[in-house]
């Protein structure tokens, strides 16, 4: 037997796919051209799938301070934080994410994907129960599994059915904590975070919001679906990440807790990895200035949003939630949702394909996701592009059976 | 393993029938993923409505050892017993 025939039934799938045209899970860009263009297959494209929400990836004075940084620290820390990794600049960046999220404590993790991998299996143990949403992220699942915790899924943003489950398991597991985020990463659907901290507040848990969708878009400053409801003093542990409307690589968590710093000796995925660099860091710094300065950056993404949202909307697609920046088009099966995805390509328009079982309830999406960059302009010409998408499934739809 | 009644089993299938294409037989030695096409996320959502059905949690770091229907009732039938 090969060690790879474990994974038959997933190579057949893509092979199907690879021979329907592009690999939309190993896409080349060829060239960059600031925050929402690109070239792809020799083709200048738009792209609307880059959780580049701010659009500060180009931002002048976030690159200025990344280039300065890398003059003077160097390319990497080749070195993990409890190492030789921890600069004056990751620890400054932790007292500036702390104040512009009004907590004590903050810690810099290398990516998203650890910040909740940290989190989780730093907060909860062996002994602990963790409640946590269905439409639940890769990391968060990975977090859980890491924790060693006993781990109960309750239904996709339903207070009542964490509330009965809490209530089913009174006595299970040392420590609660219920896991949420605080906008979903496929569909862009809001947590009810006031209905689930009323719940967790009853039942004595705590509660991690992931707000790495949510954190500069929502909230009257940028800090998210929590500060949005007004419930932060209720929200024990925010995890958030560079790698969205921070334009850079990496991931953070914040709290009041009087014990938060011990995770730096606890979280496995803290503690064996290499820091973020010093470009990544300057860059973070300056775009969480840039965010505080300047809230025109979510006027415009949340324009932009309304823009595509009405527009795809009005061209009869299934678009899946309420107006948020990210805009997920819901297709009726896989093949349908390849084809799709392959012809915007063609028509110069980047989106993600996503399929189950990375998606909720089995559904194929091309998911779209704004930027404050984007031009009205662009946002004109998407609509448009999708509308030559709508006219061909409908032709397709109405012609007779071969 | 805990002893799994008809009715329990019956009652599993009902609702395993709505994750499964027809056509294929549910027996004790029915795999999820192979016979079923029953992949670890829609496991994890057939777990949930089970759950609804009998009103208890069944831990998802459990699932992991799932291979049949017997096992799965194997599991509900402990997991009601233990309540």
């Amino acid at each position: 037997m090969d060690i790879f025939d474990k994974y038959a039934a997933i190579a057949e799938r893509r092979s199907k796919l690879l021979a329907a045209g592009a690999d939309p899970f190993n896409l080349r860009i060829e060239a960059m051209h600031g925050p929402t263009e690109a070239t792809i297959a020799g083709r200048r494209t738009i792209l609307v799938g880059t959780n580049n929400y701010l659009g500060l990836t180009y931002d002048p004075a976030c690159v200025e301070a990344a280039v300065e940084a890398l003059r003077r620290e160097g390319t990497g820390t080749t070195g993990s934080r409890i190492a030789n990794g921890t600069y004056g600049g990751h620890r400054a960046l932790e007292e500036e994410i702390a104040a512009f999220m009004r907590r004590r404590h903050a810690i810099v993790f290398s990516t998203g994907y650890q910040a909740n991998l940290a989190m989780i299996a730093g907060l909860a143990g062996p002994r602990d129960l963790i409640l946590v949403d269905s439409d639940w992220h890769a990391s968060i699942w990975d977090g859980c599994r890491l924790s060693g915790a006993t781990v109960v899924r309750f239904k996709h943003n339903d207070p009542e059915d964490l509330d009965r489950r809490l209530a089913r398991n009174e006595g299970v597991g040392e420590c609660r904590l219920v896991i949420v985020e605080g906008t979903y990463s496929m569909l862009g659907d809001r947590a009810p975070l006031r209905e689930i901290v009323e719940v967790k507040k009853r039942h004595g848990a705590f509660l991690l919001v992931d707000e790495a969708h949510s954190f500069g878009v929502f909230g009257a400053t940028g800090r998210g679906v929590a500060e949005a409801d007004g419930v932060e003093p209720d929200v024990d542990f925010i995890a958030g990440t560079f790698s969205k409307s921070l334009g850079a690589i990496g991931g953070f968590a914040v709290s009041d807790h009087p014990s938060f710093e011990l995770l730096r000796v606890c979280a496995r995925p803290y503690m064996f990895t290499a820091s973020p660099g010093p470009a990544t860091i300057a860059s973070v710094r300056t775009a969480l200035r840039r965010i505080a300065e300047e809230p025109a950056l979510r006027d415009r993404i949340w324009a932009n949003a309304k823009a595509l949202h009405g527009g795809l909307s009005a061209q009869g697609f299934a678009v899946c939630a309420a107006m948020s920046p990210i805009i997920a088009v819901r297709l009726p099966d896989e093949a349908a949702a390849v084809w799709a995805w392959n012809r915007l390509l063609e028509l110069g328009v980047y989106v993600n394909l996503a399929l189950p079982p990375g998606t909720p309830n089995g559904v194929c999406l091309l998911r779209c996701s704004l930027s404050a960059a984007h031009t009205p302009a662009q946002i004109e010409q998407v609509v448009a592009r999708f509308g030559v998408l709508a006219r061909e499934i409908r032709v397709a739809l109405e012609a007779p059976a071969a | 393993m805990t002893r799994v009644d008809d009715t329990l089993f019956e009652d599993i299938c009902t609702l395993v029938r709505k994750f499964a294409p027809g056509g294929v037989e549910l027996t004790p030695a029915t795999e999820l993923s192979a016979d079923l096409n029953i992949d670890s996320v829609a496991a994890m959502d057939l777990i949930m409505e089970i759950e609804d059905r009998f009103g208890l949690d069944v831990p998802v770091n459990q699932l992991s050892e799932l291979r049949t229907l017997g096992d799965l009732a194997g599991l509900v039938a402990g997991r009601l017993k233990g309540r």
